[in-house]
């Protein structure tokens, strides 16, 4: 086809975190031959780690993401427990653990009615200047907008008192916490729990209404052109509940059945990484199958996290509620393992509510208002390895010192990187799945950028390079080469 | 091309009561030493800001000296002892920032000791010229 | 009759984690009210607009850009200088616009070391060498591009002129609100201000009345290595709180989380370099005068450029490490 060359610019990729690019090559009948997606930036965090004081790990890779600073925070104060050789208290681990959960209901919902939910609340083809938060606060009404932005802000609140700041909390210490929680603040706490169930009710059934309800949205969640079939990775308790802030690394195959399960010590026994030169995020993938490339199967290294994986190596849940919408997922996708990426929308919304009633437990817990939130480090530092669940996935950071605690290297597989793999195969179908015959618009290329969207993607996480935005490039070029049309979306 | 060996730039910030008296005493002593020295008077070396020493390199400078009265001495009590504190740990960031050792150095010359003055300038800049020019920012 | 038009606002996030974009949705009910203000014309994160846009509107037709995040990719810095035509007002949003950032801490390193331990070294990569990424690539359909990467950060203003800065790592929303309000009431004050504080952060903290007239410390304690005590001033403790040395504005949020100020403000107006001026007051603070016991004492602080540049690496008199080996 002598190319017409339409220059359509997608300037920039939105609502996510992060930058990518995406090139489409055209063969002879306009249809895709193959659609690379591109993460265009490195920091270098594990660079200049080297030679930091180990303490100050926590403050310094929260720093790799302003939306999800806790999970990294977190994952380092527990790189340094290990480190140090230190068990913080009983309330130290549960104010830990309840700030982790209020986080990932806050980050959910973030994205949720920020991010991803719009192009379901609003539509994946709605114009584009309706398809953000405020189209959404349009559709649903301003109360309901109101009601999720001080929702919000409520939940910010508590890490802010705890952790001192919300975005860049202070909190984590080897051995600890930073500030106990006083009898006082677990009561204004404890109210603010109460309305966060709630409101992860609400959350469920918008779900239920807007995107369940919805027979269109429901095809296309199910549509092949959203499906892989791929290994699953995610943290479970020894009852393989899933849990975010601690538990052993459990991988189910595409059929579900378990085949590796390991404390994060071991993990550079299981994943290794692979570089392409087209792309500046690394590619994990599980050692027992080796690099094979990007393709779905039992037989391919290719895993996939976050909340759709946490689902799928889960044999139940911790919380209730949170169970039986596990069990109605299942039932109504045809049992698990489930492979429709658009489902980690669904799965996140379960999580909104599991997370929530993990908070009222721990909230109530009166072992939360000990004073005594601190061990004190003894041992000399070596070496620490911390895990934890990220909104967007495994989360590990691996980090080796001097005797005088300053850090001689710093390893992080971070969540979304996980994911790398899984996402650039769900680019590629997506765009071969919907553009044909070189027809390319605005709509349409929405509904590529709805498959790695899906994944709630953190590309300053998934790089931990020194974020940039990069603007969201599609270039599509015909069989001879040539560009046919140049989507530019700056960050 | 520049002709001739590297000529360093030295700044030398010394202080007004001790090492200021010895530099006037060796010029008008006629002694001989390198002219690679620019001095800089302060009323003492605990006025010597650390961004002073920062802003010599950031302007050229190859190697910074820094000069008081001995410990004891110090015309105001313990500014040189504020100085000292200050140099080391100026010495460890500036390790860390890629300085070699002897770009910046501490000593104290009271105001009879012109002939160290003269012995200080001259093995500084030996040892700066050996150790080449400076580049700010590493060519950034 | 002409119609008053809303101002044009625009944010635009650079080397940047996202935090600052989070500030902005932190200003929670209030930022409905400024998104009825003015007339939000770019804004990555949240609204699906695009470059083109802004390229074609007419030179300083937006009211004011925020820029957040440091300079680390040229497209950033054609970004910023993009914003920079299209704009009568620049804001530098954040400590890495501001000064360079947690990520200035890479002018330790270069391009090609970092690239070495990413690429080739780290231990998840088992010693298999598998290349690396490049600008241009040949792949079996086509040739792939990714952006150049730079040995050096850079803080906003030293690639365009920047108006205001609203610093912190992340600004406060009350620190944004103001900002924007003032801007809108056309309530200014001279170029180049940073919109925060003018005094240290001692001044606005709660713990104040218990820091000793004069300060001299034997014994300085690395933040493990302590209990905290939350009533009273942590530099009494022995812990370094650089709230001293750092402009306020912040209502010294990280002490009321127990833990020391680390300096995300930067420094008052006076000073040019912060990390000298944090590592002189802590030797005015040290009460030793032998070189070895001052060696001995420093000794809690075996990462002075982390300490001390945490935030302000680029924007130091010296900007990089000379050269990596």
């Amino acid at each position: 086809m002598a190319g017409e060359t339409k220059e359509i610019v997608i300037n920039p990729i939105t609502r996510l975190e992060g930058h990518g690019k995406i090139t489409i090559f055209l063969d002879d009948h306009g249809d895709v031959s193959r659609a690379y997606f591109q993460v265009p930036e490195l920091r270098g965090f594990e660079s200049f780690l080297v030679g930091r004081q180990a303490e100050d790990a926590p403050q310094i890779t929260s720093r790799i993401c302003g939306v999800c600073p806790t999970a990294h925070h977190i994952a380092a104060t527990k790189a340094l427990d290990d480190m140090y050789k230190v068990e913080p208290p009983e309330a130290a681990r549960k104010i830990r653990e309840m700030v982790y959960n209020v986080f990932m209901l806050e980050d959910h919902a973030l994205h949720l009615f920020f991010l991803g939910g719009p192009d379901f609340v609003v539509g994946p083809t709605a114009p584009k200047a309706e398809r953000n938060v405020v189209g959404v606060i349009q559709k649903v009404g301003l109360e309901i907008g109101k009601r999720v932005i001080g929702m919000r802000k409520d939940l910010r609140g508590i890490i802010q008192e705890v952790g001192g700041k919300v975005i860049h909390p202070v909190l984590g210490l080897p051995g600890g916490v930073a500030k106990a929680v006083t009898p006082e603040m677990q009561k204004r706490f404890a109210e603010v729990a109460d309305r966060g169930f709630e409101f992860a009710l609400f959350c469920e059934k918008l779900l239920e209404d807007v995107v369940l309800g919805n027979p269109e949205y429901v095809k296309l969640i199910t549509s092949d052109v959203y499906t892989h079939r791929t290994h699953y990775m995610g943290l479970v308790d020894d009852r393989n509940r899933p849990n975010f802030y601690d538990g052993a690394i459990r991988v189910v195959d595409p059929s579900g059945r378990e085949i590796e399960r390991f404390p994060v010590r071991d993990y550079l026994e299981h994943i290794a990484e692979h570089v392409e030169p087209w792309t500046y995020v690394k590619f994990p993938f599980l050692k027992q199958f080796g690099w094979k490339g990007f393709v779905d199967g039992p037989e391919s290294g290719v895993y996939s996290v976050a909340p759709l994986a946490r689902l799928n190596v889960s044999e139940s849940m911790a919380t209730p509620r949170a169970a039986e919408l596990r069990e109605r997922f299942f039932e109504t996708l045809g049992g698990r393992p489930v492979h429709h990426t658009l489902a980690n929308h669904w799965a996140r919304v379960i999580e909104i509510v599991s997370a929530a009633e993990r908070f009222k437990e721990l909230v109530n817990d009166p072992a939360l208002t000990d004073p005594n939130v601190r061990t004190l480090p003894t041992a000399t530092p070596k070496e620490g390895i911390g895990v934890v669940e990220a909104p967007r996935g495994v989360l590990i950071h691996h980090y080796k010192s001097d005797d005088r605690g300053v850090l001689t290297s710093a390893n992080l597989i971070v969540a979304t990187q996980h994911n790398s793999a899984r996402i650039a195969m769900s680019v590629d179908k997506a765009a071969r799945g919907v553009i044909h015959k070189g027809v390319v618009d605005d709509g349409i290329l929405n509904q590529v950028e709805m498959a790695f969207r899906a994944y709630d993607p953190c590309h300053a996480c998934a790089t931990h390079s020194l974020p940039g935005h990069m603007p969201l490039w599609v270039k599509v070029f015909d069989a001879r080469g040539e560009l046919v049309q140049e989507i530019r979306r700056d960050g | 091309m520049m002709a001739g060996p590297f000529q360093p730039r030295i700044v030398a910030f010394v202080c007004n009561w001790c090492t200021y008296i010895a530099a006037d005493a060796a010029g008008v002593a006629r002694a001989r030493y390198s002219p690679n020295v620019r001095l800089i008077r302060t009323m003492c070396s605990g006025r010597v800001d650390p961004q002073f020493v920062l802003a010599a390199f950031e302007k050229g400078a190859d190697g910074v000296l820094l000069c008081g009265c001995h410990p004891r001495d110090c015309h105001y009590g313990e500014g040189n002892y504020k100085a000292l504190r200050r140099f080391v740990l100026l010495k460890k960031l500036l390790g860390q920032m890629g300085f070699e050792d002897g770009r910046i150095r501490l000593e104290w010359i009271s105001a009879s000791e012109a002939e160290k003055f003269r012995r200080v300038v001259e093995d500084m800049t030996e040892q700066v010229r050996r150790l080449g020019p400076f580049k700010p920012n590493g060519g950034a | 009759m002409t119609k008053k038009t809303k101002p044009k606002v625009a944010f635009y996030w650079c080397a940047s984690c996202g935090g600052c974009e989070e500030a902005v949705v932190d200003l929670g009910e209030a930022v409905l009210d400024v998104v009825n203000a003015v007339d939000i014309v770019f804004w990555p994160v949240a609204l699906d607009f695009k470059v083109s846009d802004v390229e074609s509107m007419p030179d300083g037709s937006i009211t004011v850009s925020f820029i957040n995040g440091a300079i680390r990719l040229s497209e950033q810095e054609e970004m910023a200088k993009l914003l920079r035509r299209k704009s009568r007002f620049v804001i530098a949003f954040g400590s890495c616009s501001h000064m360079g950032g947690v990520p200035g801490l890479a002018n330790l390193w270069d391009k090609e070391s970092i690239f070495r331990y990413y690429y080739h070294e780290a231990p998840s990569l088992q010693g298999k060498d598998g290349g690396e990424p490049v600008m241009r690539v040949k792949v079996p359909e086509g040739t792939l591009e990714l952006p150049a990467f730079w040995d050096t950060v850079k803080a906003l203003d030293q690639v365009i002129d920047v108006d205001y800065y609203v610093p912190g790592c992340p600004p406060t929303p009350q620190l944004l609100a103001n900002a924007v309000q003032a801007l809108l009431a056309g309530n200014l004050p001279p170029k180049g201000s940073v919109l925060a504080g003018t005094r240290a952060l001692c001044h606005e903290c709660e713990l104040n009345s218990t820091k000793p007239e004069k300060l001299l410390l034997k014994d300085l304690k690395r933040v493990h290595e302590v209990r905290i005590d939350s009533a009273k001033c942590l530099l009494a403790q022995g812990v370094l709180c650089l709230g001293p040395v750092t402009r306020g504005g912040c209502d010294a949020l990280c002490v009321r989380g127990n833990m020391p100020c680390t300096g995300c403000f930067g420094p008052t107006d006076e000073v040019r370099d912060y990390g000298a001026k944090g590592l002189s007051y802590l030797s005015s603070i040290i009460d030793f005068n032998e070189e070895k016991d001052i060696v001995r004492a420093m000794e809690k602080v075996p990462d002075p450029v982390g300490v001390f540049y945490r935030y302000s690496l680029p924007h130091s008199s010296l900007r990089r490490k000379r050269e990596v080996k």
